[in-house]
């Protein structure tokens, strides 16, 4: 009973109908009438200047990146996290040398943790300040100044 | 009450669909029910922290001998939300259609669906059979997965808007909840650590054993042990961040970028954003209940082992059936509890820069929690091979090289001052000339 998996399925249905019942009642509930002014983007009043779909700062998908990985690392603990304390070897003997193995093993690991997010934080991809972010030294390349003319 | 629960036994062992409904039900409406009641409780305890009134007139009605009934205000989010499904639903032209219409249930979804594995009583006897919603075994990972599907309504709706200032909350968002969810899962590694399993009920049954294990009579709330109260600190500050609450509410951040992901949304659409928030802040404060105060317990005090050792039906006795019974309040009343600090947050605190919001969650936060991960781990297995005296030591060794990794990570990444505090400290010593927006005014 207790790993049923009847009542999850009940309580995500559930929610879902929930959410989609509000979205889709005040989309049939309202009064529609569409003018340019209310269909258009709103920037402030000004009149809209193109598209959104733009570039946009590629410290966002680095960010992403990142958490995938580092995610992935915390969610391979989950499963040593929960038999450490109490193995449930069989015996006291093998208990202890379960836990003191995997102990290291996790502690290797962790130190390889340590490593990748020192080296995260060494090439400031966190780093949102606006003068590490452009520094041509730290992108590979250094940037000739413009000549008179180009400015142009 | 008798025949409350011998009706609940039946069901559990003939209609086990029927009490699956219940339990589900049990769970989701009072989350309907009390969210507006969340709103007004907002509106109502920040205008007095900020010395005004908030709203106190909708609900009043007056009788006709001139007496009056009031609500103080009580039906004002249930009139505004009235207001808001009868309100045009404005679809800006250049819209992605399908996301704009599906995200905000996105947003809403996992406020309640992240309470399924959430314990609201004692996981014996006739709460047993009433809560949690699904006796997981893999409670915190459900939990953590659902609360981290609120980043799809973030950042679907401010793609979808196809409006600058959208996307622009929406990326934000993104990336600080992505940020702010390793940091929590990480300061809950301890915990499960230490309470063996992933099972919430089983990390509340942790914490009714003895007080660091030698105090008798009082119970080990994990928040009264160091580790547990490192992690429940890194854990709070997630909690704030996860739900875009001031003062990390930077994708939503007005006075930047107007209303962020939600600003091309209307009418009910907007308001289920907030449903979603709320609603989400609750179970929040519900969450930090369970895992870190004890969960439905009243106070930190062992009432059933007491009353095992005392003679006939005593106050301890008295005491622990009250315990019991009372459940459902105290675990409400530790929900609103949390809801109280998110306000007394919003009324206190200035909102982050982001790169302050970026620095706390890497360099401040996510070190923090693998430390106290690492050092909680140190001491149990020193602990095993050792004795408490091996664990002491160790220990302290454990804490001393932390200190020393994380100072070195700070040292080597502080090396030289932000463009930000240059440019302050530049501005003061005169050594930069004014800035030209500066010049422009005085001209």
């Amino acid at each position: 009973m207790a790993n049923d998996f009847t009542p999850i399925l009940i309580l995500v249905g559930l929610a879902a109908i929930i959410c989609g019942a509000m979205v889709t009642l005040s989309w049939v509930l309202g009064p529609k009438k569409v003018t340019p002014y209310k269909s258009s983007p709103y920037e402030c009043g000004v009149t809209p200047s193109g598209s959104a779909r733009e570039r946009f700062p590629i410290k966002f998908y680095l960010v992403a990146m990142l958490f995938i990985l580092f995610d992935i690392e915390v969610v391979f603990l989950w499963s040593w996290l929960t038999v450490f304390v109490d193995p449930k070897m069989g015996s006291a003997a093998a208990d202890l040398n379960f836990q003191v193995f995997s102990f290291v093993a996790i502690m290797v690991y962790m130190l390889l943790w340590i490593i990748g997010d020192w080296y995260v934080l060494k090439i400031d991809a966190i780093n949102w300040d606006e003068e590490a972010a452009l520094d041509a030294a730290k992108l590979g390349t250094v940037l000739e100044p413009l000549a008179e003319g180009d400015a142009a | 009450m008798k025949d409350i629960g011998q009706g609940i036994e039946w069901l559990s062992v003939n209609q086990p669909m029927t009490l699956a409904a219940i339990r589900v039900l049990l769970m989701v409406l009072p989350i309907l029910v009390i969210v507006p009641g969340l709103i007004w409780y907002e509106r109502r305890l920040l205008s007095w922290m900020q010395d005004r009134v908030g709203p106190n007139r909708t609900g009043t009605i007056t009788l006709k001998n001139g007496k009056k009934i009031r609500t103080f205000g009580l039906l004002q989010p249930i009139a505004d939300g009235v207001k808001l499904f009868f309100k045009e639903d404005i679809t800006p032209a250049t819209v992605d259609r399908v996301l704009y219409f599906i995200s905000p249930a996105i947003a809403l979804f996992p406020a309640f669906a992240v309470a399924g594995t959430l314990p609201w009583g004692p996981g014996y006897g006739t709460y047993g059979h009433l809560t949690p919603v699904w006796g997981s075994e893999i409670g915190v990972l459900y939990m953590l997965a659902i609360s981290s599907l609120g980043v799809y309504g973030v950042v679907l709706s401010g793609y979808a808007s196809n409006n600058k200032y959208s996307l622009m909350g929406g990326l934000r968002g993104a990336a600080q909840l992505i940020s702010y969810e390793l940091a929590m899962a990480m300061s809950l590694a301890s915990i499960i650590l230490v309470s063996g399993s992933l099972k919430l009920t089983e990390v509340v049954k942790a914490q009714e054993g003895q007080l660091w294990g030698v105090v008798p009579g009082i119970q080990n709330w994990f928040i009264f042990t160091p580790f547990g109260f490192l992690s429940a600190v890194i854990f709070l500050i997630c909690m704030v961040a996860e739900t875009n609450r001031a003062p990390f509410d930077l994708p939503e951040a007005e006075n930047e970028i107007i209303a962020g992901y939600h600003t091309e949304f209307s009418s009910m659409k907007f308001a289920v954003f907030f449903m979603g928030e709320y609603a989400m802040m609750f179970i929040f404060g519900g969450i930090f209940g369970v895992v870190f105060l004890g969960g439905y317990n009243m106070l930190p005090i062992q009432w059933a082992e007491l009353a095992a050792n005392a003679p006939g039906y005593s106050f301890l006795h008295f005491m622990r059936d009250l315990n019991y019974w009372m459940a459902p309040l105290t675990f409400l009343g530790k929900c609103a509890a949390g809801m109280t600090f998110y306000i007394w947050l919003r009324a206190t605190l200035p909102r982050l820069r982001y790169d302050q919001l970026m620095a706390l969650g890497w360099k401040f936060l996510l070190p923090a929690a693998v430390a106290n991960f690492i050092v909680s781990a140190s001491w149990i297995m020193a602990q095993k091979l050792w004795g408490w005296q091996g664990a002491v030591g160790a220990s302290i060794g454990a804490v001393l090289i932390a200190i020393g990794l994380y100072s070195a990570i700070r040292k080597a990444m502080n090396k030289g001052t932000t463009a930000m505090e240059k440019r302050s400290v530049e501005l003061s010593e005169g050594t930069e000339t004014i800035p030209s927006i500066r010049a422009v005014e005085l001209v």
